[in-house]
C-alpha cells in the first residue's frame, strides 16, 4: 500500500515558490550578468619609491605584511637596543617610519590613506609620527 | 533503483564536502604561513652600551642658572617638549608643562636633608633633576599595561607610548615628580619638530628617557654633550668607568635614599 501524496493548487503554489526563489536569488544572479566589482583603490608612488624598485620587502609582502612589519620594529626599537633591520636579500634599514618609510613615501594621502580609507582601518601612527613634511606644501 | 539513489547522494555529498574544503584549507594555510623569512634586526655597530648606566651631576662646574638653561633647553628641543608660554595664560602653562629634565631647589630636591641653617651655596643653588632611573623603579611597578618597562640589558626606565594609556598611575607612583602628563595636544607647543625623534599625542605620560634613541648610534645624552663636562654618563657596573672614577673621588648625594627605589643620578656637591 503506497501512501499517496497530492499538492493541491499545483500551479499556484509552484508559481509562488518560482517567483519566491527568484527574489530570493537575485543579488546573485544580478551581479553574476550585470554587476562588476568595485575597484580596489591602486596607492600612488611617488617617484622616489618608483626609483628604488623594491621596498623593505617584495612590494606584495608589503602589502599584506606591513602592518606586521611595522609591529616588528616598534617593538624592537622601543623595547630594546636593535633599530637597524636587515632584509632577507641583506640591505640595512633604519627601523622609523618617519626617518625610512615616509622618506619614499611621504604622500599619505594617496598612498597610505587610499587603502586605509578602502579597508575602513584607521592606524594612528600619524598622530605622533607627522607625515614627512614635504607633503605640506 | 532505491539503493542507487541513495549511494548517488553519499558519493553526491561527499564530493561537495570536498569541493568546499579546498577553499577553506587555502585560506588557513595563508593565514598561518605569513611570517617574514629570515629578516634580522640589530644593533647600530657603534651604539653605546652599558650593564647600568648611570648620571653625575657635578654642581660645582655651573657657573650660572643660564648654564642649566641651555641644557634644558637642550634636552627638550630634541625630543619635542612642548613649551607653552607662548601661547597661553602663565598658570594654564604652569598647569600643562611638560619636564623632562629641569630645576628644582635643594629643599625640593633633597626633602629629609635640609638643615634649618644651610650652607648659603646649596641653599639657592637650582638642581637639575630628571628621571633616576631606578633600579627598582615603583613606576614600572604601578603601569598596568607595562608601557613603562625596565630595559634589563641596561638598566634605563623607558616608556613605550603607543601602550600608554593615561592611567597616570606612574605618575602617583613616581617620588621625584619625573613625569608628565599632556593634558593637551603637545604639538602647538612645538616650536621646531625634531623629525628624527616622534612627538606624543594627548593623554600620554612622558619623561626622560636617558637619551635611548641617542645611545643606540653611539652618541651620549644631549645634556651630557650641552653640559660642557658638568654632567658624567657611564656604565655604574664598569670599575674604570668615568662615572666610577667621579664617585670614588668626590662625596655624592642622591634623592630620597630611603624610599630604596636606587636612583642611578648622583649630584656633586
Amino acid at each position: 500500500m503506497s501512501k499517496q501524496t497530492q499538492v493541491y493548487d499545483k500551479e499556484i503554489v509552484f508559481a509562488g515558490l518560482a517567483v519566491f526563489l527568484i527574489i530570493v536569488t537575485f543579488p546573485f544572479w544580478y551581479n553574476l550578468v550585470l554587476g562588476k566589482a568595485a575597484s580596489a583603490p591602486v596607492p600612488e608612488l611617488t617617484k622616489e619609491a618608483k626609483a628604488a624598485k623594491t621596498c623593505v620587502l617584495p612590494a606584495a609582502e608589503m602589502k599584506s605584511e606591513h602592518m606586521r612589519i611595522l609591529d616588528v620594529w616598534r617593538h624592537s626599537v622601543v623595547r630594546q637596543v636593535k633599530r637597524v633591520y636587515t632584509t632577507p636579500d641583506g640591505r640595512d634599514f633604519e627601523m622609523s617610519l618617519t626617518n625610512s618609510c615616509l622618506e619614499c613615501h611621504y604622500n599619505k594621502t594617496e598612498f597610505c590613506d587610499k587603502c586605509h580609507t578602502y579597508a575602513s582601518v584607521d592606524p594612528y601612527c600619524w598622530d605622533c609620527h607627522i607625515d614627512n613634511p614635504k607633503e605640506i606644501k | 533503483m532505491e539503493n542507487s539513489r541513495r549511494n548517488f547522494l553519499k558519493v553526491a555529498g561527499v564530493a561537495a564536502l570536498g569541493v568546499g574544503v579546498k577553499p577553506a584549507v587555502n585560506v588557513l594555510s595563508a593565514a598561518g604561513g605569513g611570517e617574514t623569512p629570515a629578516a634580522k634586526v640589530a644593533k647600530h655597530e657603534n651604539a653605546l652600551t652599558a650593564k647600568k648606566w648611570a648620571m653625575v651631576i657635578d654642581t660645582r662646574k655651573f657657573e650660572s642658572e643660564g648654564d642649566l638653561d641651555k641644557i634644558i633647553e637642550a634636552c627638550h628641543s630634541i625630543h619635542n617638549v612642548p613649551d607653552f608660554s607662548e601661547i597661553d595664560t602663565p598658570e594654564r602653562v604652569k598647569r600643562h608643562e611638560i619636564k623632562w629634565i629641569w630645576k628644582e631647589e635643594y629643599k625640593h630636591a633633597f626633602p629629609g636633608n635640609e638643615n634649618e641653617y644651610l650652607n648659603d651655596r646649596l641653599k639657592y643653588l637650582p638642581f637639575l633633576v630628571l628621571c633616576n632611573h631606578c633600579e627598582d623603579p615603583p613606576c614600572v611597578r604601578a603601569c598596568p599595561t607595562q608601557a613603562t618597562f625596565k630595559r634589563e640589558e641596561d638598566g634605563i626606565v623607558l616608556m613605550d607610548f603607543h601602550r600608554c594609556i593615561g592611567c597616570r598611575f606612574c605618575m602617583a607612583a613616581c617620588p621625584y615628580g619625573s613625569r608628565s602628563f599632556n593634558f593637551r595636544d603637545p604639538k602647538p607647543g612645538i616650536e621646531k619638530q625634531n623629525l628624527d625623534f616622534p612627538t606624543r599625542m594627548k593623554g600620554v605620560v612622558e619623561k626622560c628617557n636617558f637619551c635611548a634613541e641617542r645611545l643606540a648610534v653611539g652618541k651620549k645624552p644631549k645634556c651630557v654633550e650641552a653640559s660642557n663636562g658638568a654632567i658624567a654618563f657611564g656604565d655604574l657596573d664598569d670599575p674604570n668607568s668615568e662615572v666610577r672614577e667621579l664617585l670614588r673621588e668626590n662625596f655624592t648625594i642622591r634623592r630620597k635614599l630611603s624610599l630604596g627605589t636606587g636612583p642611578v643620578v648622583y649630584y656633586i656637591v
